[in-house]
């Protein structure tokens, strides 16, 4: 199964790159069938959970305790989905664009306030610029679940649990993404460009805005992709601070069927196909933007 | 926040600073703001809030009847939290937890990164894109798939062992432990190959060339070339690994309610959700957090230092 769903779109992709190829012919037949067979079963260990999931999304409740995992039953897929779309009036769909509008709320946003702090770490002078950063460092280090039940504790007293406020204010934040901007400010952006700007009379804003974030664009990208899938991805935040299920995310709507799966088996096909949809976005997105995640993480070793 | 930030005017200017000039720190401090503003409200404002309320506790007077008395304990929740049995199971299987998964997935990921950059491999950008591919699956929906294919009857990973004669339940007692390490591991294994292969790139090619010239193999050069100078970026995933593994929530509680072997108090993070949602106890959770924000700054501190004397080494 994994050799077929693998072997097909490989054929079309070019094999690396042709210098390091060359250097391969003392490695013999033996070795190098010995690595790309490692790499295909490491590869099939990845895939083939998620390939499960589409299979799985295409019985009924039946065929999934019935049939093979990696075959088809009765064709039951777009059954599915309609009962996923359907449930509770279309409440799905509420929870995806709920989930979508956290997430690029947090990417463009939080992403912004995160290249301009890192600039200013980079770019400018002034005193305490080192005590600065190690809060920013020091942010880093807290991890997101050791300020969720805080945040909450804080956000009840004034009032704003179970209000979109509750998640869109600490999505914000990203002191990773300063660290990150920092690097890519001083990678992209060359000091003497902006001191050519500023003999010509632009402010410091007006460089940021028209110099500095068009050259840091790709590191802007490539953090606000990561704050995308960090809020996409996040569960005990919503968990906590959401109990109006127009609100819910689709990480917490989905984990609220699985729990009436369980007395409820007919409940799993719509489980199953809620988690595919719910992925297929993201997939896209890690696809279509891969350029920019690989060239900032290479940015980001390199430095 | 702004007022914190003192402009360079008053103080001596160095010749950096002079160079310059225009940028100093009012301007810093505009750009600054946002972020500082956030953080205050997102993080340092949550957590001064918890620490003070972790000083308190309510108290029912006489028989329980009538209202609650706020009054200040002291230290005796962060007391009561370290004496909870739970509690301290639960860092227990968090230990454990961290003492399998980091060497599993940092060395699964060094292991695939290494093969990724040997000079016969074939299709690596398709490999990066395929391995990569778990991370756009949300820890949540890694978690119900894996459940699923723990599950008995749904799972061809246990009809395929069953009809190899061997029967393992992968949600027992014995067994849960690995089964989330798994989920983990299939999680963020990828996310960090791609990070260890963009640092092995950045090896020079001559030195590589130097040492094929000079009779060294494929594995060779591995071990002795290429690891040692990936070992900063190999820290840099040691920290944030570490850091990740205090996350730990979202799989158990998934996986709790797909078996008994999780309790809902089964890791710290879980105690302190339910001692807040479930006990209605929020002075204990406020303790409880403040005590797992402290964990993690002692071992982020511990990782740092360790792997900057490595570095140095």
């Amino acid at each position: 199964m994994s050799t077929s769903t693998l072997s097909r779109p490989r054929a079309s992709t070019p094999a690396g790159p042709p210098k390091r190829r060359r250097a391969a012919r003392n490695g013999g037949f033996a070795s190098s069938f010995t690595v790309n067979a490692l790499l295909i079963l490491g590869c099939a260990y990845m895939v083939l959970p998620v390939v499960w999931l589409f299979f799985a999304s295409t019985k009924n409740t039946a065929d999934l305790y019935g049939t093979a995992a990696y075959a088809f039953g009765e064709p039951a897929f777009f059954d599915n989905i309609a009962a996923v779309l359907n449930q509770d009036g279309g409440v799905f769909l509420r929870w995806m664009a709920n989930s979508m509008f956290y997430a690029a709320f947090g990417a463009v946003f939080g992403g912004l306030i995160s290249v301009m702090a890192g600039y200013a770490f980079d770019k400018f002078q002034f005193r305490g610029k080192d005590s600065f950063f190690g809060i920013v460092l020091v942010g880093v280090l807290i991890p997101n679940t050791a300020t969720v039940l805080p945040m909450y504790l804080l956000a009840s007293v004034f009032g704003i649990t179970n209000t979109i406020w509750a998640i869109l204010i600490p999505v914000l934040c990203n002191p990773f993404g300063v660290y990150l901007a920092r690097v890519y400010s001083a990678a992209y952006v060359p000091a003497e460009t902006l001191e050519a700007a500023r003999v010509d009379g632009a402010g410091p804003i007006r460089s940021f805005f028209s110099l500095g974030l068009p050259m840091m664009m790709p590191g802007y990208i490539t953090i606000a992709l990561f704050q995308f899938v960090g809020v996409w991805n996040n569960f005990m935040l919503p968990l906590v601070m959401l109990q109006d299920q127009q609100l819910l995310p689709v990480s917490v709507g989905i984990s609220i069927w699985q729990g009436y799966s369980i007395p409820q088996p007919e409940f799993t096909p719509m489980v199953i196909t809620g988690s595919l949809l719910s992925i297929v976005p993201l997939l896209v997105a890690f696809i279509m933007l891969q350029r920019f995640w690989k060239s900032g993480l290479t940015a980001g070793s390199v430095k | 926040m702004a007022t914190q930030i003192p402009t360079t005017t008053g103080a001596a200017s160095t010749r950096k600073q002079r160079a310059m000039s225009g940028t100093g720190g009012r301007t810093a401090a505009l750009f600054l703001t946002p972020f500082f503003a956030v953080f205050a409200l997102a993080m340092v404002a949550p957590v001064i809030y918890s620490i003070v309320l972790s000083f308190f506790a309510q108290q029912k007077s006489g028989l329980g009847f009538g209202e609650a008395k706020t009054s200040f304990v002291g230290l005796e929740n962060y007391f009561q939290v370290l004496q909870s049995e739970s509690f301290v199971g639960g860092i227990g299987r968090l230990a454990m937890y961290c003492a399998l998964y980091i060497p599993c997935m940092v060395g699964g990921a060094l292991a695939f990164a290494l093969l990724l950059d040997a000079a016969v491999a074939r299709a690596r950008k398709l490999f990066q894109l395929l391995v990569f591919l778990p991370h756009a699956v949300p820890g949540v929906i890694a978690a119900l798939i894996w459940a699923y294919l723990y599950t008995p009857g749904v799972s061809p990973i246990v009809s395929v062992l069953e009809s190899g004669g061997i029967e393992l339940n992968f949600l027992d007692n014995q067994m849960i432990l690995p089964s989330i390490v798994n989920i983990a591991v299939w999680e963020w294994t990828g996310y960090n190959v791609i990070v260890l292969f963009t640092a092995l790139q950045a090896v020079p090619r001559e030195i590589l060339e130097a040492a094929r010239v000079d009779g060294a193999g494929e594995i060779r050069a591995a071990l002795s070339i290429k690891l040692p100078l990936i070992l900063p970026a190999l820290s840099v995933i040691m920290l944030f690994t570490v850091i990740g593994t205090l996350q730990l929530f979202t799989e158990p509680s998934i996986i709790s309610k797909a078996t008994a072997s999780v309790t809902s108090t089964w890791v710290p993070n879980m105690w302190a959700y339910d001692a807040a949602f479930n006990r209605h106890n929020l002075n204990q959770a406020a303790a409880a957090s403040i005590i797992i924000a402290l964990m993690a700054a002692v071992l982020s501190w511990a990782v740092t230092r360790f792997s900057s004397r490595m570095n140095k080494a």
